[in-house]
């Protein structure tokens, strides 16, 4: 395997390392540290991720999404220029070929699908201005995301918003959801 | 000397701004939101303070993924309102007051924070809707403002406990600034609500009352929550909240709360506000 790790991470996660079929001790050769080293690294990132990954129908913007999200993000930053505005809805494929983006994530631009763009790394303020662009209010937004139309997402906020109880863990969802 | 007289806190809810700038404040809708700002604007134009410090976070507005400092000090001469999507709010320029700022970034660099300074910035509605609620629609703003952006877009935002701790140099940095000036600090954001994903529209009331409770009892104890509890109990975007531990943290131990709002929904948001004068 040495010689042939440039250009790899040196430090890749366990989905990686099933691509590039490497062992724990082959993996942990490449990064010179032990194999129960790696393990307690892998195990820590996973302790970091499982904290706040439990909450449901909620996605953190952390490192990682950061990373899968800029072109993304700064794409939706450039619309906070008009000019940007006007040439975006003159032609949107020709504005977002301006921004190495993935497929998937021009697919989910131009089908509005705010819950797809944040899977994709996008962050609701950066996705804002899209919205904004379109001349959509953040509650309609908001709404979009929820599988409510606009009225029926109004309502349940006048009515004092989404209740706490019952939404705090993917547990409490899986049982609501028989 | 200069010193800290009181803290103020409140939600920055973007649509509180649309409905000032659109002549709304008198729909039904919004009149309640309104009302509970009647006696702070009366509070505060007593107050009358030299400078106030606004602690707020940026939306993707003055900084973008390129550049993320954690907290970062406006030193500049004044802060253009920023066109967010739909053109600018048309409220005054928001004029600085570099010297008491250059103060407070040097200070508390020394005093071991590490304070990004920023001479060029534009303000969004996390600076503006507070001065508006405060303040308003006056000609000019009634007292120059030092802008303290706090990072709560990209995770991790700091710590609550961190917050505060800044709030106390900030304390230190005010007071051996060798003018007389009453300074006023400002913690926005939160309450609960979460603008993303299914569970968008969030909000809990419980969470926020404590929260409340504890800014004026027992601000230690709220500088124990951790992020993921912010981001579980008060939504992925409640967890602006620390921002008001900046604004307690500069207070003394001892404060007298002079007035409490809440009130859902604004928006997407439960908004809340609070008074607390030193004692």
């Amino acid at each position: 395997m040495t010689g042939a790790t440039w250009g790899r991470p040196r430090y890749s996660c366990s989905a990686q390392r099933a691509c590039l079929r490497l062992t724990i001790s082959e993996e942990a050769a490449q990064i010179g540290a032990s194999a129960n080293e790696l393990v307690e690294r892998k195990t820590h990132e996973l302790t970091m991720a499982a904290d706040y990954d439990d909450i449901p129908g909620t996605t953190v913007f952390d490192a990682k999404r950061s990373r899968a999200g800029y072109h993304l993000n700064m794409f939706c930053m450039s619309l906070l220029k008009a000019e940007n505005r006007e040439a975006f809805k003159a032609n949107e494929d020709a504005y977002l070929g301006r921004f190495p983006m993935s497929a998937e994530q021009r697919k989910a631009v131009r089908a509005r699908d705010y819950n797809r763009m944040i899977e994709l790394g996008g962050n609701i303020y950066y996705l804002a201005k899209l919205g904004a662009t379109d001349g959509h209010s953040f509650q309609y937004i908001a709404a979009s995301m929820t599988g409510l139309t606009q009225e029926q997402y109004a309502q349940m906020m006048l009515n004092g918003g989404r209740d706490i109880e019952g939404n705090r863990s993917k547990a409490e969802w899986a049982k609501k959801n028989g | 000397m200069a010193r800290i007289v009181a803290g103020v806190a409140m939600s920055h809810v973007p649509a509180i701004g649309a409905a000032i700038d659109n002549g709304k404040t008198g729909e039904p809708y919004w009149v309640p939101v309104f009302k509970g700002f009647e006696f702070s604007k009366e509070w505060i134009r007593k107050l009358k303070p030299d400078v106030a410090i606004v602690v707020y976070n940026d939306h993707a507005t003055a900084f973008s993924l390129e550049i993320i400092p954690t907290f970062a000090l406006g030193c500049a001469e004044e802060f253009p309102p920023a066109d967010e999507g739909w053109g600018p709010r048309r409220v005054p320029v928001v004029k600085g007051h570099p010297d008491l700022a250059w103060h407070i970034a040097q200070s508390t660099i020394l005093d071991e924070f590490d304070m990004t300074i920023v001479n060029k910035m534009e303000v969004d509605h996390g600076l503006t809707v507070p001065l508006s609620l405060m303040c308003g629609t006056p000609e000019e703003w009634p007292f120059p403002v030092i802008p303290l952006c706090v990072n709560v877009v990209q995770y991790p935002p700091p710590t609550g406990h961190r917050c505060y701790m800044l709030g106390k140099a900030i304390r230190r940095a005010v007071e051996s600034f060798d003018r007389d000036l009453r300074v006023l600090i400002f913690g926005t954001g939160g309450m609960s609500h979460q603008l993303q994903g299914p569970r968008a529209g969030l909000s809990n009331r419980k969470f926020d009352y404590a929260f409340l409770d504890g800014l004026t009892k027992d601000p230690e104890a709220l500088t124990r929550i951790k992020p993921v509890e912010y981001l579980r109990e008060s939504g992925s975007e409640g967890i602006e909240l620390v921002m008001w531990l900046v604004m307690r943290g500069a207070l003394n131990d001892r404060v007298e709360e002079v007035h409490r709002f809440h009130h859902i929904p604004v928006s997407n948001s439960s908004l809340g506000h609070i008074i607390l004068e030193n004692r």
